[in-house]
């Protein structure tokens, strides 16, 4: 097989050595269902337990706060009904951002169709909120703000700590999906002052099934969503995905150790350089507060998923919002969100770096990918340039 | 997801460019939905002596219009006009379900490519190639 150049950490990564390492005695040997009495099942809970302790160190919670979960989705899920059931006496009003995650945005949806209200936020040209906007949309009957950390397809690092000073000054409480941050930048609940943080295992090294829900010891224990077995002080039941568990803590904790990612966003800014040389092209998202890993183009006059299937062919991995790559007739909401026109959204590429992209793999996407998009235009009907 | 003949079709596509000899062209899509096609033809005594295709859109797009000129190639216009997106996708051995918008685009281009050679020979395209689907561009006949 032709070597892989793998840019799409965004989507999901590689399981790193530590998680590996981690996983695999509960692979084998240790194979103990963690709610039995005997040594192999005690040793299954207590490695979950200290997979907690870990998890819980890495983002400034207590080890009580911790609760895993099947999925990032699943714990966004759980985040958004959890607030509402709680607060269902104050009202039942959500205010989130156009730029979410579906995992956040169809939940909302749904919670509509449940008698919910939900203010979506829009945002500026580099995906931010304006925070006085989210002041004005709060209402007495607001229950939970739900603000992403960073965005996924445009790497945009927003103002979590600022949100929190707002929520709190009028007692909303704050959501924050965190997903595509963590790992990847410093995450404190404390700092950040959330009360409810999601986290996905797979996008930081560890295997896909496996997610966390933060949430602060003084919210009362979370409706469940799953009922059961009582696992996660009954708060989420289902046998426990022990070495997925201890892959994530293992995976969280190799990744802060190695913060902040200064290598790894100079050669994001390296790529983003260089392919800004393509006549018009530009990066969409924050130029400033960004993810260290996530370089997002748009390219004039060509469409995302030929770029793709044309990257594909030398073997380098990208994924792009165009509509024809998300099956969908319409290209990605967070680009026309961003304020893309549709047509220009057709040509976007999202291209993110792990710490193991190396210096002679820019290189190789710089001259490929500039061949690519010299080649479609050369085909389009829509480019008018050389 | 594609076929191997959609994969070779877009990663070689047939008689890609602007067609400096065509007498006939036809042009269908918007960029806003994320698909253009423009077919260019050269058409002698009714017959499509030579053809040429630029699109702006995903694999399938790219490879229906490949295919799309390799079935009217040296055709007369009315084994063109026959060619239906049907036997374009058939072609390229099927297509992904939300694909097959591309091979109607495709059939959809000959015709207009078709309607505007009739035009320029002064005769109503529209007994001849039928409604090209193009709404807006025919008031909705």
């Amino acid at each position: 097989m032709e070597k892989l150049v793998y840019l799409d950490n965004a989507a999901t990564t590689r399981v790193s050595k530590a998680a590996l390492d981690a996983m695999l005695p509960f692979l084998g040997d240790s194979y103990g269902n963690p709610s039995s009495i005997y040594s192999v099942g005690r040793d299954a809970k207590a490695a979950i337990e200290n997979a907690r302790g870990i998890v819980a160190a890495a983002i400034g919670a207590q080890a009580g706060e911790i609760f895993f979960t099947g999925s990032g989705t699943e714990a966004n899920n759980w985040a958004l009904k959890s607030a509402v059931a709680l607060r269902k006496d104050k009202g039942n009003h959500i205010i989130t951002s156009a730029i979410e995650h579906p995992a956040v945005l169809k939940t909302a949806e749904y919670l509509q169709t449940q008698g919910c209200e939900v203010t979506y936020l829009g945002v500026d040209k580099f995906g931010q909120i304006s925070l006085s906007e989210l002041e004005n949309a709060i209402r007495e009957d607001t229950v939970l703000i739900s603000i992403m950390t960073a965005n996924n397809e445009i790497g945009t690092i927003l103002p979590i700590s600022e949100i929190s000073k707002i929520a709190k000054a009028r007692d909303v409480l704050l959501h924050t999906d965190a997903v595509q941050a963590a790992g990847s930048i410093p995450i404190d609940v404390a700092e950040m002052g959330v009360d409810m943080l999601t986290l996905s295992g797979h996008k930081l090294g560890a295997p896909k099934g496996v997610g966390v829900l933060f949430k602060k010891k003084n919210l009362k224990l979370l409706p469940p969503l799953i009922h059961g077995g009582g696992q996660e002080h009954g708060a989420r039941s289902g046998t426990e995905n022990v070495a997925g568990i201890a892959g994530l803590a293992a995976a969280l904790n190799y990744r802060v150790s190695q913060l902040p990612q200064t290598k790894l966003a100079a050669k994001r800014d390296r790529l983003v350089a260089e392919l800004l040389k393509i006549p018009r092209s530009a990066l969409t998202g924050d130029p400033v507060n960004r993810l260290p890993g996530i370089a997002s183009f748009v390219f004039e006059a060509i469409e995302g998923e030929s770029m793709l299937l044309m990257l594909d062919h030398f073997g380098i991995c990208g994924s792009s919002g165009s509509a024809c790559s998300s099956g969908s007739l319409d290209p990605s909401h967070v680009l026309l969100a961003i304020g893309l026109p549709h047509e220009v959204a057709h040509g976007s590429l999202r291209l993110s770096l792990s710490e193991d992209t190396t210096d002679e793999e820019i290189d190789f996407v710089v001259e490929k990918l500039t061949g690519v998009v010299a080649k479609l235009r050369k085909m389009s009907p829509v480019w008018d340039g050389e | 997801m594609y076929s191997e003949k959609v994969m070779e079709h877009f990663a070689n596509p047939r008689n890609v460019g602007e067609l400096e000899t065509a007498n006939a062209v036809g042009e269908v899509g918007n960029a806003k939905c994320g698909d253009i096609m423009k077919i260019y033809m050269k058409i002698e005594n009714d017959i499509i002596t030579d053809v040429s295709f630029k699109t702006f859109g995903c694999g399938a797009a790219v490879a229906t219009s490949s295919m799309a000129t390799e079935l009217v190639k040296g055709k007369t216009l009315k084994e063109a006009l026959n060619i239906t997106n049907k036997a374009v996708t058939e072609a390229l051995d099927g297509l992904p379900n939300e694909k097959i918008h591309c091979s109607v685009l495709a059939e959809q281009a000959i015709r207009a490519a078709i309607t505007d050679y009739y035009k320029q020979q002064g005769n109503d395209p529209l007994p001849l190639v039928g409604c090209d689907l193009d709404c807006e561009g025919c008031g909705g006949h």
